[in-house]
Formats: structure tokens, sequence, C-alpha cells
């Protein structure tokens, strides 16, 4: 039996409610309206759809009372926040659909966006990028700033969507699928040292949580867990998470950007047979 | 440039939150939380909200009468940092214990409990969706434990004293656990002097 409960939110945030539903809506609406050839096909669209729900899931169900009471919980909450959601998302490649709404933005429209393009350049810069991704891992992780985010509503939210939206803004830089040959994106062997580096720093921040001997987060312990759990092991299964799924994923990172760096690798052997004429 | 900006911004930032401001020894929360707003019901029986008690500084406390040895503890440091003030002062201050186990805890339960601690202390309670509500806003929470074989069940809560200034506003963030009364009764001291009675 499936609890409806569970699936209400425990703080609702109408910005948080209208935001996905945008984003599902959008989706949507462009996806059938696509040329057939742009179109993504259905593992796409399903990978764009679990990287979505499970966003909205961690920050609109009772899984986020959970994340607020239980540092662990919190640290899974982060996890699919800054990493699985937007992993999936950018691996979906939603640029058809994003290309089918900017040709629909007027040009008044277009240079009201300009300050937002260009805030886009300058966090998508190779050494800005990765040193915000980890930066604000630390910054909220940093225990005056995490027992008061934890403390504050607004920060509380503040903290839950800079770490969403620098999650797809970092892993969108990692699989942006347009070729670093033809368009502005980064090179495959950038990426992949990209998401070599920021696998070091979360590893060491998970490590001395886990091998931490006194409580580092005990706000947990001010406001009470959601259930009664020694503090220790909370806080060890905390540091795990932050140890060791953020280092997979940068793992598992690499080897998807290897593999797309081989096919790109191969291209240029076929090419010039067709120019040849030897193809059928 | 732009990244000195960026670099710029990081500092004002940071500077922003090692503002030292007045010197306490309990957590600052000014800002962080809202105020004071409750309706609850008190050991009459009767309604009991935030603005009857308007004009003094209020000490607020989840707990349960049943609860072994927190709540009590709590309560009698309370108690005696209140009690270390000066006479004038002592009557500024009221402590309100709300009571996360309304099943067990009844008004006359309640009301002997809280007497015991003083007659500077408000017992009260509310329905189970009341108190999920003021827990929430208060960024707090409460859970039950299974009940052993003669029906006692522990029930988990904030281990915190939420201090509100008179007219309201979140001031501090006291943990009686960890802070002699000595502590709590300088921080109550230094709130009272900041805004006299009106």
């Amino acid at each position: 039996m499936i609890d409806l409960d569970f699936l209400a939110p425990y703080d609702v945030s109408p910005l948080t409610l209208v935001a996905f539903a945008l984003t599902l809506l959008g989706y949507g609406y462009a996806l059938p309206r696509l040329p057939p050839d742009e179109r993504p096909g259905r593992l796409r669209v399903f990978t764009f759809t679990i990287g979505v729900l499970l966003c909205y899931a961690v920050m609109q169900t009772r899984f986020d009372y959970y994340a607020q009471y239980m540092f662990f919980i919190h640290r899974g909450q982060h996890l699919i926040l800054h990493h699985i959601g937007p992993f999936l998302i950018a691996l979906s490649n939603p640029l058809p659909i994003l290309r089918f709404w900017h040709a629909r933005i007027s040009p008044a429209g277009r240079r009201w966006l300009r300050p937002v393009a260009m805030a886009y350049r300058t966090v998508q810069h190779p050494v800005v990028a990765p040193v915000l991704f980890v930066g604000l891992i630390y910054f909220w992780l940093w225990p005056p700033v995490h027992f008061n985010a934890m403390l504050s509503r607004q920060l509380y939210w503040t903290m839950n969507w800079s770490m969403l939206v620098d999650g797809l803004l970092f892993w969108w830089l990692m699989f942006d699928p347009r070729s670093p040959v033809t368009a502005a994106a980064l090179g495959h062997g950038k990426r992949i040292l990209i998401l070599a580096l920021v696998a070091i720093p979360q590893m060491v921040l998970g490590a001395s949580i886990v091998f931490s001997r006194g409580m580092v987060y005990d706000v947990y312990e001010v406001c009470g867990r959601a259930w009664p759990m020694a503090p220790e092991t909370d806080q060890l299964l905390g540091g795990l998470l932050t140890w060791i799924p953020p280092a997979m994923m940068s793992i598992l990172g690499i080897l998807l950007l290897l593999r797309r760096a081989m096919h790109a690798d191969e291209k240029p052997a076929v090419q010039p047979a067709i120019t040849q004429g030897s193809a059928p | 440039m732009t990244h000195h900006r960026a670099l710029l911004l990081l500092v004002v930032v940071l500077a922003g939150c090692s503002d030292p401001g007045p010197d306490w020894h309990g957590k600052d929360i000014q800002n962080l939380m809202p105020d004071l707003a409750f309706t609850l019901t008190d050991t009459r029986g009767q309604s009991v909200t935030a603005d009857q008690t308007a004009g003094k500084i209020r000490l607020l406390y989840f707990g349960y009468t049943s609860c072994p040895d927190v709540c009590p503890t709590t309560l009698a440091d309370l108690r005696q940092a209140v009690r270390a003030l000066p006479e004038t002062t002592r009557d500024d201050i009221v402590t309100l214990f709300v009571s996360v186990d309304p099943e067990r805890d009844t008004p006359e339960r309640l009301a002997s409990y809280v007497r015991f601690f003083g007659d500077r202390v408000i017992g009260m309670t509310g329905s189970v969706a009341e108190l999920r509500d003021l827990t929430r806003r208060y960024r707090t929470t409460f859970g039950y434990d299974e009940p052993d074989d003669h029906g006692n069940y522990e029930v988990s809560h904030s281990s915190a004293v939420y201090v509100f200034d008179r007219s309201g506003e979140a001031r501090l963030l006291l943990r009686p656990d960890s802070m002699p009364p000595g502590q709590i009764r300088d921080d109550l001291e230094q709130l009272a002097r900041e805004q006299p009675p009106s």
C-alpha cells in the first residue's frame, strides 16, 4: 500500500511547485511540435522526466521533512539535487526543447535575457564552474552556515535551489552534446579533467566528516531528529553519502565522456571514405 | 573584470557571516526565524495566543510531562536562571512550555507539572496538527516511540529554548544542555536591558 500522505509536501513552496510544473509543461508542449529528426526519443524523454521527478520528490514530498531533521537524509537530498537529478537531465540532452522555446522569445525578451546570458558564460567558465560546484558544497556544509540554513526557512530554500541550479549548470557543461570542434562547447579532455578534479575535494570533505570524532553538525541535536538515531551514526552515514556517491558520479561521467570521445575519434576515419565515393 | 567582481561579492558575503554584533552566550537567531505566533490551549482548557504575553520576554520550550530527564532539567535551569535576575526583571520573563504529547498531557496534568517550576511558566498544548504547524514554524520536530507493555512511550523533541523579545521577535536559541544557568541569566538580562518595559 502506498502512503499517499507521503507525496504531500512538508513545507509547501509555491515557487518550487510553479517551477517544476512549468518545466514539465514546457517540455511536454514542445516535444510533439519538434521536427521528427530533432525530437528526443523515448529513452531521452524518460531520462529527463525521471531526473525532474527525483528533484521534485526530494523538495516537495515528505522526503523533505526527513531531510530537515536527519543529517544523512539531507546529504541524500543534496546528492539528488546536485548530482543525480541534474546528471540525468543533462544526459537526456534537452537542447532541442530549449531551442524550441528560444525561437519563440521576442527580440525585446532577448534583450532582457542578455544579462542572463552573460552570467551564464561567466559561471560556465572552465575554471569558475568546478570551483563553484565544489565551493557550494563546502559553503553549505561549513558548520556555522549549515546551522543557520537549517534554522531559517529562507536560507534553507536558497540552499536547496542553489544546489539544483548549480548542479544543472555543471552537468550541462559536462554533457553538452555539441561538438567542441564546431561549437563553443568544452573539449572532452577538459571535461574529464574537471570531473576528476572535483571528485577529490568532495572525497576529502566526506572523509573528514566520517572520521571526525566530535559532532560537526549539532543543529540536528537542537532541532530534534525525525526518529531516535545515534547522532554518530547519522553523521557517519551523512559523511559516507558526501564521500562515495559523488566520486562515483564523477567516474560514471568520465566513462560516458570517454565513450563519446572514442566515437568522435572514429568519425574522421569514416569521412574520407565517403568523400572518396566508396560508399554505395 | 568579472572575476574581480565575483571575488568582491564573496568577500562581502563572508564578512556578513562573521558580523560580531552584540555578544551572546546563546545563538543569535534574529532575522533567521519568524516572530512568535501560536494559538494553543492553556491549562484551563482555554485558547491562548502569543499576544496575551506581549511586552514580555518569552522563552519557548517544547517537551512533555512524562519526559524523564531533559524537560525537568531544562525547566529547572530556566527557573534558576530567572531567579538569579534582579526582581524587577524576573516579572518580565515568561516561560512557555508547549507539550507535544497532547494524548497524555491533559490540562490538569500540565497544570500541576508547570506549577512545580514556578508561577512564571505557562503550560500549553494543542492538537497534533496545531503542534506540527508550530514546530514546523520553528524548524523543529517531535516524534513518538513505540509504547512499551505499560503503554509508556518516549517522545523526541527539540532540546533548545527559543527566546523572543518583548515585541515577539525571535532573538536567541539557548541550549541549556550545554549552557550553565549563569550564561542563560546573562543573556536574559542583556535582552531585558536592551528593551526596557513600556
